[in-house]
């Protein structure tokens, strides 16, 4: 299964979620923080943590850890706050 | 008009499997909601669908599940997975958001199955990507069949941390370090409760086959001070052992400190919560058949107080009998007869964690980080502000979100709580239930307004906000 991470192909197995996928394919980080700019990486895996929100396929702030991957997915690494609109 | 079910099962943990199918085998039409794509819970998580082929590596317990999924499937209870419960109120209205689109279902009762998750271990440094829980790794394990590719950390106590040791040295996996935190006076405060272990635990026998899996680990006893270090990722691991300062190169840390009740949708339900000073957590109150003190919510499994997977899906089942018993399925007297095997089975499943609870205590240095450590994962709140804010007045953790909106962020407080909740109430000289927790409201995860606006609604609650 192939997915984009910031416009790269990355090859995933199916059933993995997006946030393994990432760290299966070597993208240790995925996204930088909100309030201090400071890389952050998928933590707990079981969707209490918010450390792997990503945007995928245009919407932001997705946990990674609870999206199953799709072939053609897009995965964007979010730098800082979002903004409205 | 709401869906309406007679059951809502919240979690597809051992608790929430196990409770379904006796609902459904009573005739309860019963729904599942569940976060996850499949069931299973984290305990057995990716059980249908793991691809590790090796089946010793994981263990036998785990497999247990296998039995526990199928009779589910088998029962006719509905499974909604990959659906988000972001409300839960004491008309027993549920607010799920699936595929992106919120709604809600009515049930005649609930029963609140969500589990655990790991307690927060906040060192200098856990923000760095390379540090990430034992129970993420072991989930990479079960779900994805991923280890790591070098030499790599473990750090804390407790029986999931030497689990996963064992699990990754089945796996071929190289252990850098085993660094344990559990302090020497842990056995002064655990050994009055060893004969009720060493008598009568399921858990003896394995736990002795364990530490004995992990000769040739190299283990540290004694570990304090422990620091994640590295510039934008984990370079190295240091920690006090023997009072010498020791440091180990790696790119993987993990961690671990036991577990305890996910507990943000009891408390917005309005379920009354007692601490519990020897597992130094809230749990809601319960009565023996897991009714909370809301009518007709139940809590079961580890959400209730941690007991363990064999005796989750035990406290699912009482559940599910007396959720019976008050939608009018069966009489007292019946759900007495049928519950009696999981009653028993309970009791059995139950002995010895005293001893546990008391023997894998994290210590204070794990629970009450200073200076610049960053305590709030979400907001990036430090230690030394929660008690600048304290020196300034500011009484509870509730409180403190005006001052550092710590609780406000995406986790709704589920990573900074417990650490928030100990410094404000050691700062105050306190004991740690007086200074309470956070007010937690719905949603419990952040939905969309889109969501929110979306929501089916009544012509006069559409008129009463009309301007006009």
């Amino acid at each position: 299964m192939r997915l984009s991470v910031d416009g790269r192909p990355v090859e995933a197995r199916a059933g993995d979620t997006v946030a393994a996928a990432l760290l299966a394919a070597g993208v240790l980080d995925c996204r930088d923080s909100a309030v201090g700019g400071v890389p952050r990486a998928p933590y707990c895996l079981m969707g209490v943590c918010f450390d792997c929100l990503v945007r995928i396929d245009g919407v932001d702030n997705c946990q990674g850890c609870l999206v199953p991957v799709r072939e053609g997915m897009r995965v964007e690494r979010q730098r800082g706050a979002r903004t409205v609109g | 008009m709401n869906e309406t079910v007679d059951l809502a099962v919240i979690g597809a943990g051992p608790a929430g499997l196990a409770a379904a199918t006796v609902a459904a085998g009573l005739g309860l039409a019963t729904v599942v909601l569940d976060e996850q794509p499949a069931p299973g819970g984290q305990i057995y998580r990716a059980i249908g669908d793991t691809p590790l082929r090796e089946r010793a590596i994981l263990g036998a317990d785990y497999w247990r599940g296998e039995e526990l999924v199928a009779a589910f499937h088998a029962s006719g209870a509905r499974h909604l997975p990959g659906t988000t419960v972001w409300s839960l109120d004491a008309a027993r209205e549920i607010g799920i958001s699936r595929d992106g689109a919120a709604r809600f279902i009515q049930a005649g009762a609930a029963i609140v199955a969500t589990g655990a998750l790991e307690r927060p271990f906040p060192i200098p440094g856990w923000t760095l990507p390379g540090v990430m829980t034992a129970g993420a790794a072991q989930i990479l394990l079960k779900a994805s069949g991923l280890v790591p590719e070098r030499p790599v950390v473990l750090a804390g106590c407790g029986p999931l941390l030497y689990l996963l040791a064992a699990q990754y040295r089945r796996a071929g996996t190289r252990i850098a370090a085993l660094l344990d935190t559990a302090p020497a006076a842990n056995w002064h405060r655990a050994w009055r409760h060893l004969p009720e272990f060493a008598l009568a635990s399921p858990y003896l026998r394995k736990g002795l086959a364990l530490i004995g899996e992990l000769r040739g680990v190299p283990r540290r006893r004694g570990v304090e001070a422990l620091r994640a270090e590295g510039d934008g990722r984990l370079a190295r691991v240091s920690f006090r052992a023997g009072g010498v300062r020791h440091s180990i190169d790696t790119d993987l840390l993990l961690l671990h400190h036991g577990v305890i009740p996910q507990v943000n949708l009891s408390f917005a339900a309005g379920c009354a919560h007692d601490w519990d000073a020897a597992q130094l957590c809230w749990r809601p109150r319960i009565d023996e058949w897991g009714a909370s003190s809301l009518d007709g919510i139940y809590v079961a499994g580890d959400g209730a107080g941690i007991l363990g997977a064999e005796a989750a899906a035990e406290r699912g089942r009482l559940a599910a009998f007396d959720a019976a018993r008050r939608l009018g399925r069966i009489d007292a007297g019946r759900r007495n007869v049928l519950a009696a095997p999981a009653r028993h089975a309970l009791e059995r499943a139950s002995r010895g964690r005293r001893f546990l609870d008391a023997l894998y205590r994290p210590p204070d240095w794990a629970r009450l980080p200073e200076g610049d450590t960053v305590i709030c994962r979400c907001e990036e709140a430090t230690a030394a502000q929660v008690l600048e804010a304290v020196a300034i007045g500011c009484p509870g953790p509730n409180q403190l979100k005006a001052f550092l909106r710590c609780g406000m962020g995406p986790c709704q407080g589920r990573q900074c709580g417990p650490t928030v909740q100990a410094l404000i109430a050691r700062a105050r000289g306190l004991p740690e239930a007086s200074v309470g927790y956070y007010r937690l409201r719905p949603p419990v995860k952040p939905i969309t307004l889109a969501e929110l606006a979306a929501l089916p609604k009544t012509p006069e609650a559409a008129r009463a906000v009309v301007r006009g």
